[in-house]
């Protein structure tokens, strides 16, 4: 590769190809976005309570123990299919009461057994909670996880 | 040291190292809750901890970075660094933030992404150090000599930083969320921070080996080139099944693929430079460092990456355990072993001595690799089975986890190990008893002592 791939040429191809696998990374991401917004997750709209769910999710950092669409700490279950594995996904009401239960009952003190921490949540925030995990569970995954134990 | 500014390295490696002490322990104590749940369960939980060790990884990384750049540029550039005031005060807007969002954490003041939990200022603190940082060495560059390592280290670094953007992005649409959070991470671990590492990796064998600058540089570019071919469409790999459309399975597959190449290559690269050196560097442990670096970064990062990158397997793979192994070994030999390699390699300059404590430093080389290739199979044989046993016969989370038991008891093991290692490393670099240095083998042709490069 001696005399062929001079310095010059190695930076010139550097530099121009990685433009170009930067413009199309763009142009797909841009078509990406377009797809998430009208398709894949446009099975429910995104009200406000939805919102205000992403938040509780957020603020008490349920990621750095969880896995929402397999992304997260795999310390604890999948949630992204919760609601599914719960059988309320289309069930607004009794997915809020099933949360609310689950919530007030930790951490469960079971010696051996990893403990989810007590986190005060108001109604509205479990209301909330509730609706945002419903609302990823619609979400189109190209159908993740394999089965219902997420 | 040929550039007094270059002293300005010695104090980011300095905080470095003490963030990386933090990181390892903030490891241990989780790797001890998964095998004693209810260990802190009230006062530090899970989720706590978990977050300072990731975040102690990172800052502590861009650290060595940053150090490296201060160390290497005067070199390359022949000049000293545009200002010493710029920089001292980066590292103490880093360093303030960085105590600011840990002790937050304590008191469970943090943000919901996962490793971008940082509180708003503290994010906006490091994006104005990066802004200082980039205006900074970008002036010492221009105003010096313009080589080829110097080019790639400042593209790597640009490129990261302007990244940091989407770290203040985040849609309210899950999804979208998702995919542009993998900006900022994707596009700094598997692209712009491979070309600071293949930067920092071919600065030292450029000293280590002697190999003349023209061959060290054209692997550079093949070495960056490849890396973001490969890795900008990469991105894909993530893109799966997260409510992306699904020709990323395609895109993703294919282009990930390619992304052991890099990292082959740049093992590949150490090593031919170091047979065809005719140099005998009297710092050993750099050198171990160095082709130790890049032989982990191509098993964690290339092959454990590609073991389930392919959306056929990543189908059944995803957030298993089998993504915990591949994430350590990656981090800990592509970032984690070219940032002790440059600490090991820069520190006597930086202290203006021989390069003592070579032997307890590559102890903790061995230490460390071994500790950290074993915790790497634990978790992949505890991933494996848990993928069989949840994704293949659909058993519940938590019966699965019950059955790993043993794997992440014996990866509590080798994190002990690891911690070990970790400590002895920074012994070995801050603490000298006495003199010793290491001569050369019989079976070495380079005379015993080189003529000295510039810059040392």
């Amino acid at each position: 590769m001696a005399e062929i791939l001079t310095k010059s040429r190695a930076r010139n191809i550097f530099y121009g190809g990685s433009l170009f696998f930067v413009v199309v990374f763009v142009l797909l991401t841009w078509q990406s976005h377009n797809y998430i917004v009208t398709q894949s997750t446009a099975g429910m709209p995104l009200i406000e309570a939805v919102v205000h769910g992403k938040h509780v999710w957020e603020r008490n950092s349920c990621i750095n123990c969880h896995t929402l669409h397999g992304e997260g700490a795999y310390f604890a279950p999948e949630l992204g299919n919760v609601m599914t594995r719960w059988g309320v996904a289309d069930d607004p009401e009794g997915a809020f009461e099933i949360l609310r239960g689950w919530i007030d009952s930790q951490p469960s003190g079971i010696e051996g057994r990893r403990q989810m921490p007590y986190f005060e949540l108001s109604d509205e925030d479990v209301r909330g909670l509730a609706e945002f995990l419903r609302w990823a569970d619609q979400t189109d995954t190209q159908g993740w996880p394999p089965n219902d134990a997420g | 040291m040929r550039y007094q500014t270059q002293r300005i390295a010695y104090w980011y490696f300095l905080a470095a190292l003490a963030l990386f002490a933090v990181q390892v322990l903030g490891g241990l104590t989780i790797g001890y809750i998964y095998i004693q749940p209810n260990f802190l369960a009230e006062v530090f939980p899970f989720h706590i901890v978990r977050m300072v060790h990731t975040n102690a990884l990172i800052v502590w990384l861009l650290l060595g970075f940053f150090g490296a750049a201060y160390f290497l540029v005067p070199e390359e550039s022949e000049t000293e660094v545009y200002s010493s005031k710029l920089a001292y005060l980066q590292l103490v807007i880093l360093l303030v933030g960085t105590l600011g969002a840990v002790i937050g954490y304590g008191f469970k003041v943090h943000g919901g992404r996962e490793f971008l939990e940082q509180p708003l200022w503290v994010r906006l603190g490091i994006l104005v150090a990066a802004v200082i940082f980039l205006f900074n060495i970008s002036m010492t560059v221009l105003r010096g000599k313009k080589t080829a390592i110097t080019g790639v280290l400042l593209m790597g670094l640009w490129l990261l930083s302007l990244l940091w953007i989407f770290a203040f992005i985040n849609p309210a649409n899950l999804s979208l969320d998702k995919m542009y959070w993998w900006f900022v991470v994707h596009l700094w671990v598997e692209a712009t921070w491979e070309l600071v590492m293949a930067a920092v990796l071919a600065f030292i064998l450029l000293k280590l080996t002697g190999v003349d600058r023209e061959v060290v540089e054209k692997w550079l570019y093949v070495i960056v080139a490849t890396a973001l071919f490969s890795g900008i469409l990469g991105t894909g790999h993530h893109f799966y099944w997260i409510g992306l459309p699904g020709y990323w399975q395609w895109v993703g597959s294919i282009f990930s693929t390619f992304e052991v190449v890099p990292f082959f290559l740049m093992m590949s690269f150490a090593f031919v430079m170091v047979w065809k050196g005719r140099r005998n560097h009297p710092n050993k442990a750099a050198l171990l460092w160095s082709l130790g670096s890049s032989t982990v970064a191509f098993f964690g990062a290339g092959v454990w990456g590609f073991l389930h990158t392919l959306h056929g397997v990543n189908f059944y793979s995803h957030g298993t355990q089998i993504t915990a192994a591949h994430g350590h070994l990656a981090f800990f030999g592509a970032y984690v072993a070219m940032n002790l390699a440059i600490i090991t390699y820069a520190m006597p300059i930086l202290r203006n001595r021989e390069p003592y404590n070579q032997v307890l430093n590559m102890a903790s080389f061995w230490l460390m690799t071994g500790g950290m290739a074993f915790m790497t199979f634990t978790l992949t044989f505890a991933g494996t089975i848990q993928t069989h046993m949840q994704r293949v016969l659909g058993e519940y989370y938590m019966v699965v986890q019950d059955d790993l038991a043993i794997f992440y008891v014996m990866r509590f093991g080798s994190g002990v190990a690891v911690v070990l290692g970790a400590l002895l490393f920074i012994y070995s670099q801050l603490v000298v008893r006495k003199s010793e240095v290491i001569r050369p083998g019989r079976a070495n042709p380079a005379p015993e002592t080189s003529d000295p490069i510039p810059g040392e």
